[in-house]
């Protein structure tokens, strides 16, 4: 036991996790309004983001809360918030607002089961398409979707990056299971993390939106002259809401700076997905049947392999094709009615046949056996 | 190996608290732990369950289907999740409240209740004395436990929770 007093070796729940992830992250600004199950995660942040000279707000509401963030992430900040489903909607205003202003942020939904109050204690993975989809115009989101208490720690730390690097909302896409669960995890020291921080503009700059790729970005207070609008700009911040190149420019580059770096921003545990005879696509939760499954069918002579998404937006589409090429049937289990199950089929392009195994109700996950029964189904098919 | 825990009773017997506790002290020993948790929408009353998985290796699915031990607070919890329990399972009881027990099982009554009140003056250490047989039987430190129950609760209760802790692990196997 004594070998293991060493203080990076934890006990924790997802949310504490996800919570000390963003104070290593450089995390220094929180904002939110309770909502089972993400409460935890402002809980904890109260407790500790003023020791290390931060602050932690409870607002009115999510609309304030998302908007508190942006602000504080204009002031200089890294910033977060959390909350799940139901204040996710109210969100998605802001978050359009975030994505058209290249602001970075961190937004973590904890899925419960939907739609409306639903179920409110129980766990669901509903939110899926919402959290790609969920303002309206054309964007690209990243999300990230962890399945242990280790990688709630870690895909924090990385939602954060991907916001600095890419100057853009980034959204963990966590559930009640993960976020509730208490797992063992080892936090390695600050020197092995890598952190990234925004690109600060030199003095003479003033094209805070284009001219490049991802332009460098000022803080309020440091004397640069520049204008933030959600409206249609130009380069340097200026409002044309009538041209049509400047909008065009503007939304191609927004989408662009995130659909041209799939490969940096793909991030997918796989496992013989070139050689096997069925395969599973599963994210969060759900995947962590996956492991035992692959197991138990090997024992019946079954080739499986998976491919387990931790980036689920941009769609990590090259992988999955992959497995397609190999694989004759692929099973995509969820909690919730088929939303990642067409992405899979898009992807395989009719080179496999892609099943789904759906399972809401309860906040009941898809067992092991109930995964391995439809695999062994294959042959009636 | 992996043995599977499912912790059940009541809302305010401490079931969460000390399925919280029972992983830490796995984790502390050099195992993998995985601790889920239900209950119902209200905090006291309602049916409460633990479910906690201590591995050598890498823990994959969660929540526990089978389960090696099983102990009930409740006649309640005892009836619904016996039919979960392995054949070989041990089956640990508070036997102030279970009284109606399947008798092919491995079974240890404990009357916590009825002790903690005799003893420490309170019901609520109940799940400290289960604790102690729960974590002898399945060979989890003295030691890993202790400091599991100083990192989880308040200080102030720490010493009484260790002292019920303990007396639970002397009580005769």
């Amino acid at each position: 036991m004594k070998k293991l007093q060493s203080e990076n070796i934890h006990f924790w729940q997802g949310t504490e996790a996800c919570a000390e992830a963003a104070l290593k992250a450089g995390c220094r600004f929180f904002a939110g309004y309770p909502i089972t199950p993400a409460s935890e995660i402002a809980e904890h942040l109260a407790r500790r983001l003023p020791q290390f000279g931060g602050i932690a707000i409870q607002m009115e509401d999510e609309i304030a809360s998302i908007g508190a963030v942006v602000g504080a992430s204009w002031a200089g900040f890294k910033a977060m918030t959390a909350t799940s489903g139901p204040g996710f909607d109210l969100m998605q205003e802001t978050i359009g607002w975030a994505f058209m202003t290249e602001t970075p942020c961190v937004i973590v939904d904890v899925q419960r089961l939907g739609p409306s109050t639903g179920q409110a204690t129980k766990c669901g993975q509903g939110d899926v398409m919402q959290s790609r989809w969920g303002t309206h115009g054309d964007y690209a989101a990243i999300v990230l979707a962890p399945n242990s208490v280790q990688e709630m720690f870690e895909l924090t730390i990385k939602a954060f990056n991907h916001a600095e690097k890419y100057r853009t909302p980034v959204i963990l896409l966590a559930d009640e299971i993960i976020a509730h669960m208490r797992e063992k995890i080892t936090v390695s020291s600050t020197k092995g993390i890598r952190i990234i921080d925004r690109r600060k503009p030199k003095s003479c700059d003033k094209a805070f939106f284009g001219l490049e790729e991802i332009p460098s970005m000022p803080a309020v207070g440091e004397g640069f002259n520049v204008a933030v609008t959600g409206s249609t700009h130009d380069a340097y911040g200026i409002r044309f809401t009538a041209d049509t190149q400047v909008h065009r420019q503007l939304v191609e580059r927004l989408n662009n700076k995130i659909q041209n770096h799939v490969a940096d921003l793909s991030d997918v545990e796989t496992y013989n997905i070139d050689n096997c005879e069925v395969g599973i696509v599963s994210y969060g939760c759900t995947s962590r049947a996956t492991y035992e499954t692959v197991e138990a069918a090997e024992n019946k002579k079954l080739k499986v392999g998976y491919a387990r998404l931790r980036t689920i937006w941009p769609f990590p589409e090259k992988i999955v094709r992959r497995l397609a090429e190999t694989a004759e049937k692929i099973i995509v289990p969820e909690m919730n009615l088929k939303q990642i199950f067409y992405e899979v089929e898009r992807a395989s392009r009719g080179k496999a046949d892609v099943i789904s195994l759906n399972k809401i109700g309860g906040g009941e996950l898809i067992t092991p056996e109930e995964l391995l029964k439809k695999i062994m189904e294959r042959t009636k098919n | 190996m992996k043995t599977e825990v499912r912790i059940s009773g009541l809302g305010g017997q401490g079931v969460v608290s000390a399925g919280q506790i029972l992983g830490r002290a796995a984790v502390y020993d050099g195992k993998n732990a995985v601790q889920t948790q239900s209950y119902g929408a209200e905090a006291r009353g309602s049916a409460a369950k633990s479910e906690v998985i201590i591995s050598d290796n890498k823990i994959g699915f969660p929540a526990v289907r089978k389960c090696d031990v099983l102990v009930a607070m409740s006649q309640e919890a005892l009836d619904k999740y016996v039919k979960d329990l392995r054949k070989n399972g041990v089956l640990i009881v508070d036997s102030t409240y279970v009284k109606k027990i399947p008798k092919t099982k491995i079974c240890k009554k404990i009357p916590a209740t009825e002790e903690a009140e005799k003893i420490f003056k309170a019901k609520m250490y109940a799940n400290m004395l289960i604790l102690g047989a729960l974590t002898k039987i399945i060979g989890i430190s003295e030691k890993a436990v202790e400091r599991a129950i100083e990192d989880t609760l308040a200080k102030k209760v720490v010493n009484t929770n260790k002292k019920a802790c303990r007396r639970g692990r002397d009580l005769p196997q």
